[in-house]
């Protein structure tokens, strides 16, 4: 492709961080009027590219070119001028407004002073027909589903003039049905002229909708494909999106056994809006086993913690130890022996403002060592604190600071300290070596390995395949709510895990 | 849900105005629905509908304000002090200018500096009072005619009107003590009987706050940083500014209730006249789903309470008739509504009241003292699952944070 | 050096804020012709009088116990704004029972003292349970229970039989007999006597600092109060949370009365002092829901009260003080806010620097 036929070229785009390097040579060729998707895991930098393209970040080196012309984009005003306009994955729109006043804020059309609401009205109502993306104009945003909302977040980039949109992870909370509507929407919009960038995971939609397809892994762009010249699989994408090579297991002795810790059935949790992001979903883990749970974020893994720790409402059963703990309180179930690495350990699992023996209480705080009867015990935990200060190598002055002045990975260090004390009997770790550096990751993961040959059941959440196939006896894969198959971590290819985990089909 | 409210409201007035008509005939209290009362409920509405209004604003745009209070004392200090020196008008004029300041200090410490606005709104309240305290009785004391803690008469008198044709006529139909015909003729008459033209302002200010918010762009930006400021600010919006020009028109309104009760319900300044009325505004806004209308009207029907502490025993004893005719059918409606625990609270309520009336042939006049603060109490605790906050009420918001 | 650096970082903005309220009040001073020097020469020199201090411990017990109750709200993000009408409730009960005791007093007490926080803590139960059953903020229930509870005193004393004619016109519970009343102590030179009652509070001091820091019950609470979605994630029930803290809360309220009430007025009368509650409140602001902050801020507050009697008699309004107070409650929750950012913004720097360290591909 030309420079003159490409619509935006990214060349050469590198952007650091403190310790980290996000993109490291990006290089990236969207031509004018197609529909180019960017596809790549969790992790593999196609967050910080869209910032960088929306103008939220500064490349720190390399070019960029719109519509044949080396530009700066300082912020998403330089952005919105060169007509880039972005629709976000998480909406941003004002629940109690209809669906008009979002599009419009910002640009009111005026008649003299007031709002001029027919000029607006007919505005909007040319482009919906123009680009076919009808949405109902006087009804509040709170009334409205996904696909609606999703369709009033393109309209508000059409009606600022955009000519390139960048869609990031469109179809994440879209249903099939809302899936096919969105992609009508969007060859649409491409007869008329209108390029689109198209982030996301799903290979299979990809792979429908797609006219080149750039794959990005480990911060860097990997391969750039033209599946209408050269036809490609979404086997062959997955490969390319996971590595050609795996990690090795760990080979170490199999240490399950037959007694069975936690065994849920039909597990169901629906969100507010009433769709399943648990379906359906049965499983069993065994002392002395780790199951993992591969899949990418956001399909339904942070709520199958939450319907286990029992913080959210759901149907089906879950028995612990061959009792039925579906009406556990969240307490009851951690002083059973119920231990959790929250995935957001900011929200879910300290307190920033509190000391940090007093984080260690946290979860555990009517259990020895932190609390004998109704009292705390804050020699105990100090004692205890430092204990896992130790054994964990937090990195910390003492244990009175504010768990707010670790570092991420301190914090977690702490965390996952703090909840394999107590002998737990089931540890759901969600993420557990988030945010950790190379040399605390492994002896983690050799505490895990020591507490399951002790008998500990865990359900590991991660999306870090390493840290999945290295430590799981078996690993399920979890796809929009439901588990789409099991693999042994010993025998999977790099090809069935990662069309497994995107949807790419067999 | 903007087209629905409307049969809504006037379903539920003209039911209350029924019930009203028949608590008069059967206790014979003709003073609930007389033209003097009703004259006075709609005088004494207005300092609490303004401020009402003042939260409205505030909230709109994010910024939840319980210093309503506070900027209405120095309203109405600030009414005392030019007013009794410079007439009505200048106090007037004084009043909105001293409460805009209290709202302009409350911005600076939760917009600017981010404390949390219970505390700050606390803290007006407080300082607000101290300071108008100090200043009463440094200014006042030796003053002629004032005191401690009052000011000397303010002198000049604000217009009032008395719209003798539409008034005298309705007037001598409310007399005939007809069953709702002088129910609704004392209504009428009352609002056209000796209504100031602060009255006539707050309406106006009703009516102008309706189309501003709703109708302008300006109105439409200023929501927005109540309902979403993160997706505000994404498309360009001052989000901050907005937020500012909110609280500060909501103090210069709760200065202005203040400048009513000052100039117009009593004649001077006196401490503690607010009793409470910033807080009841903040009732009424909530009771009216953070909408002009729906404040108004529950301006209006807080005043009508606020009165009968001024009226006599029998009439007291129809309120109390009415509250019990008026919880059972709310109670009746909840039930049939399938809302059993709701109702049966409300039917419980009832029936104590219906007791009291019963057993009682008088009541003490501390129940027509309590009775606007125990409405609210109720009201609120009915009201609270149907109600409509502007999403990001009370909520901090930085420029440039993600959300 | 860390715990004396912390307590120096603590009082600095509490310090910084009562400097600037005496700057704007000297401002005020001045404009109004007053001499600045001689205002505080004169509060110094009365304030600090045997008598005086008598009567400052006195006050600095009721506001103690007032903004102990605030800030046990506070400690859940809860605004407990009904502490008025919770203290003059429980109080007027109390002292209604207390005269009609002839108990001895080492049972008349302790009964007195119960009712008075048994009544008080219903009285705020009302609104946490408004809060928790109906989602009614507490911040507008509490202040429209504080004017309903002003009605049924007013009717309790005038017009039942509760209230007695015990001064020419004046109405008020019966007296308490001496059996029931507290005793006090005075120091030299004093002619006022200091409430026995200031045991109690430091007595309910101590038990704040260690329902909070030592129980269980306390670590849940601060815990909703700093988290709530991780204190929810560790087993905490948040409803019965608010109920338990507004309870609690209330019950300390009632507490307020009574050091006045067993000490030396020993009847209820409608005179009873009715702004306790929101001195409380400032007071738990100024000291930061401390329990030895909110004693400083409680003495500092009394100080400025009785020293500023004084200032009538040289023709300077006594209000100057509310300013002065008003002005430091407002630059102090000011300067706490802007204390707390920097904080945050330094730790992320330090964050920021140990992450350099880190060799995690962390991508963002």
């Amino acid at each position: 492709m030309t420079e003159s036929t490409s619509a935006l070229t990214l060349t050469g785009i590198w952007k650091r961080f403190p310790g980290v390097i996000a993109n490291s040579n990006v290089n990236l060729s969207v031509g004018a009027g197609s529909i180019h998707a960017i596809v790549g895991e969790n992790g593999a930098g196609k967050s910080t590219l869209m910032k960088i393209l929306y103008g939220m970040q500064k490349p720190d080196e390399g070019t960029i070119t719109v519509a044949g012309i080396p530009t700066q984009l300082n912020s998403p005003s330089d952005a919105i001028e060169l007509g880039i306009g972005m629709v976000h994955q998480h909406f941003m729109l004002a629940e109690n407004f209809t669906v008009l006043e979002n599009i419009i804020l910002g640009n009111e059309p005026k008649h003299g002073v007031s709002l001029d609401l027919m000029a607006a009205r007919n505005r909007l109502s040319a482009l919906a027909t123009k680009y076919s993306l009808q949405v109902p104009f006087d009804e509040y945003v709170s009334e409205l589903g996904v696909g609606d909302r999703q369709r009033i977040e393109i309209l508000k980039v059409l009606y600022r003039g955009a000519r390139i949109l960048i869609l990031d992870e469109p179809t994440a909370v879209l249903v099939p049905q809302e899936v096919d509507e969105l992609f009508s929407a969007l060859r649409d919009l491409k007869a008329e002229g209108i390029t689109i960038i198209f982030i996301s995971h799903k290979l299979d939609e990809v792979l429908a909708i797609a006219d080149e397809i750039t794959v990005m892994r480990a911060g860097t762009t990997v391969a750039a494909v033209n599946p209408k010249q050269e036809p490609v699989t979404a086997r062959e994408l997955a490969e390319l999106m996971v590595g050609s090579e795996l990690p090795t297991p760990d080979t170490s002795e199999n240490t399950v056994t037959d007694k069975v810790v936690l065994s849920v059935t039909a597990l169901t949790v629906a969100n507010s809006d009433g769709k399943n992001v648990v379906d359906n979903v049965s499983f069993k883990i065994h002392s002395g086993e780790i199951l993992g749970i591969a899949g990418i974020e956001g399909n339904g893994q942070a709520e199958i913690v939450d319907a286990l720790l029992g913080v959210v409402a759901t149907s089906g059963a879950i028995e612990f130890l061959d009792t039925d703990i579906t009406s556990w309180t969240t307490r009851k179930r951690r002083e059973n022996g119920v231990a959790v690495i929250p995935e957001d350990r900011t929200r879910q699992g300290l307190l920033l403002e509190a000391p940090l023996w007093e984080n260690r209480m946290l979860g555990q705080q009517t259990v020895a060592p932190n609390a004998r009867g109704v009292l705390l015990d804050p020699a105990g935990a100090k004692k205890d604190t430092w204990r896992i200060v130790r054994e964990f190598d937090v990195r910390t002055p003492g244990i009175d600071v504010h768990a707010s002045a670790l570092s991420g990975g301190n914090q977690q260090k702490l965390i996952v300290g703090r909840e394999m004390s107590g002998s737990p009997k089931l540890l759901i770790a969600s993420h557990p070596t988030r945010g950790v550096d190379v040399g605390a990751q492994a002896a983690i993961w050799e505490h895990l390995r020591t507490a399951r040959a002790a008998g500990l059941a865990v359900l590991l959440i991660s999306a870090d395949l390493d840290e999945l196939i290295g430590l799981s006896d078996s690993i399920a894969v979890l796809l929009r709510g439901k588990f789409v198959t099991t693999v042994d971590p010993h025998t999977v290819t790099p090809a069935v895990l990662g069309s497994a985990m995107t949807g790419a089909g067999e | 849900m903007k087209k629905r409210a409307l049969p809504r409201v006037l379903l539920l007035l003209s039911g209350g105005l029924l019930l009203l008509s028949i608590t008069r005939v059967v206790s014979g209290a003709n003073d609930l629905t007389s033209t003097g009362t009703m004259s006075a409920a709609f005088g004494l509405a207005v300092p609490i509908g303004l401020a009402g209004l003042g939260g409205l604003w505030s909230e709109r745009a994010g910024v939840a304000n319980i210093g309503l209070e506070g900027m209405m004392i120095l309203g109405t200090f600030g009414a005392g002090w030019a007013g009794w020196q410079y007439g009505a008008w200048v106090g007037l004029v004084t009043a909105v200018i001293f409460g805009a300041l209290g709202g302009l200090l409350f911005g600076l410490a939760t917009v600017t500096f981010g404390v949390d606005q219970i505390v700050a709104g606390t803290a007006i309240n407080i300082l607000g009072l101290g300071l108008t305290q100090f200043l009463a009785k440094l200014l006042f004391t030796t003053a002629p005619g004032g005191g401690a803690t009052q000011s000397p008469l303010i002198f000049g008198e604000l217009p009032t009107f008395t719209l003798d044709a539409v008034a005298n006529p309705l007037n001598q139909l409310q007399k005939k003590d007809l069953f709702l015909i002088s129910d609704i003729s004392g209504m009428i008459s009352g609002l056209f009987y000796q209504l100031s033209i602060l009255t006539i302002l707050t309406v106006a200010l009703f009516g102008f706050t309706k189309w501003l918010l709703w109708n302008t762009a300006f109105g439409l930006r200023l929501r927005s940083a109540g309902e979403n400021p993160w997706a505000a600010e994404s498309l360009g919006v001052r989000v901050n500014f907005y937020k500012y020009f909110a609280v500060i028109v909501s103090g210069a309104l709760a200065g202005l209730a203040g400048a009513y009760l000052a100039i117009v319900a009593t004649g001077v300044y006196r401490g503690g006249q607010t009793a409470g009325r910033g807080f009841i505004g903040l009732a009424t806004m909530i009771f009216g789903n953070w909408r002009p209308g729906g404040t108004a009207v529950g301006a209006a029907i807080f005043g009508y309470i606020d009165t009968l502490q001024l009226r006599d025993d029998a009439n007291i004893r129809g309120l109390v008739l009415f509250g019990t005719l008026l919880l059972l059918v709310i109670s009746a409606l909840l039930l049939k509504s399938g809302r059993r625990n709701s109702g049966i609270a409300f039917m419980i309520f009832g029936i104590v009241m219906g007791s009291a009336f019963l057993s009682a042939n008088s009541f003490p006049p501390e129940v027509a003292q309590v009775a606007p603060y125990l409405t609210t109490l109720i009201v609120l605790a009915t009201a609270a699952q149907r109600l409509r906050p502007p999403s990001a009420d009370g909520i901090p918001y930085r420029k440039g944070e993600t959300h | 050096m860390n715990h004396l650096k912390k307590l120096g970082n603590s009082l600095l903005a509490p310090l910084l804020a009562l400097f600037l309220a005496m700057v704007v009040t000297s401002i005020i001073l001045v404009a109004f012709g007053s001499n600045v020097v001689m205002v505080f020469q004169q509060m110094w020199g009365y304030g600090s009088k045997a008598s005086s201090i008598a009567l400052i411990l006195n006050l600095a017990t009721t506001y103690y116990l007032s903004a102990v109750a605030v800030a046990i709200g506070f400690k859940m993000n809860l605004f407990n704004i009904g502490v008025n009408g919770q203290y003059l409730l429980g109080g007027m009960t109390a002292a209604a029972v207390a005269g009609r005791l002839t108990l001895p007093g080492y049972l008349a007490i302790p009964i007195t003292i119960l009712v008075a926080i048994v009544v008080a803590a219903a009285w705020a139960g009302i609104a946490g349970w408004l809060k928790v059953s109906r989602g009614v903020s507490e911040v507008i229930s509490t202040i429209m229970l504080n004017f309903i509870a002003l009605g049924i005193i007013s009717y309790t004393i005038v017009r039942t039989n509760v209230g007695e004619e015990i001064a020419v016109n004046v109405r008020g519970t019966r007296k308490i007999p001496t059996s029931g009343q507290m005793p006090g102590f005075t120091f030299p030179n004093s002619n006022i006597e200091v409430y026995g009652f200031i045991f109690i509070a430091i007595f309910i001091g101590i038990g704040y600092w260690f329902l909070l820091n030592r129980t269980r019950f306390g670590y849940d609470l601060r815990a909703s109060g700093m988290s709530p979605s991780a204190a929810v994630a560790s087993g905490v029930d948040s409803k019965k949370m608010t109920l338990y803290a507004m309870l609690i809360s209330g019950a300390i309220a009632g507490l307020v009365a009574l050091p006045d009430l067993l000490g030396s007025s020993h009847t209820y009368t409608l005179n009873f002092p009715t702004g306790f509650g929101f001195t409380g409140i400032a007071i738990a602001l100024l000291g930061r829901n401390n329990p030895l902050g909110i004693a400083f801020g409680a003495l500092l507050w009394a100080f400025l009260d009785v020293s500023s009697q004084q200032l009538d008699l040289v023709g300077v309004p006594r209000e100057i003080v509310t300013i002065l107070q008003g002005v430091t409650v407002l630059a102090v929750v000011i300067a706490y806010e802007i204390v707390r950012r920097n904080k945050v913004k330094a730790q992320q720097r330090d964050v920021g620097l140990a992450l350099a360290d880190n060799k995690e591909g962390l991508v963002l």
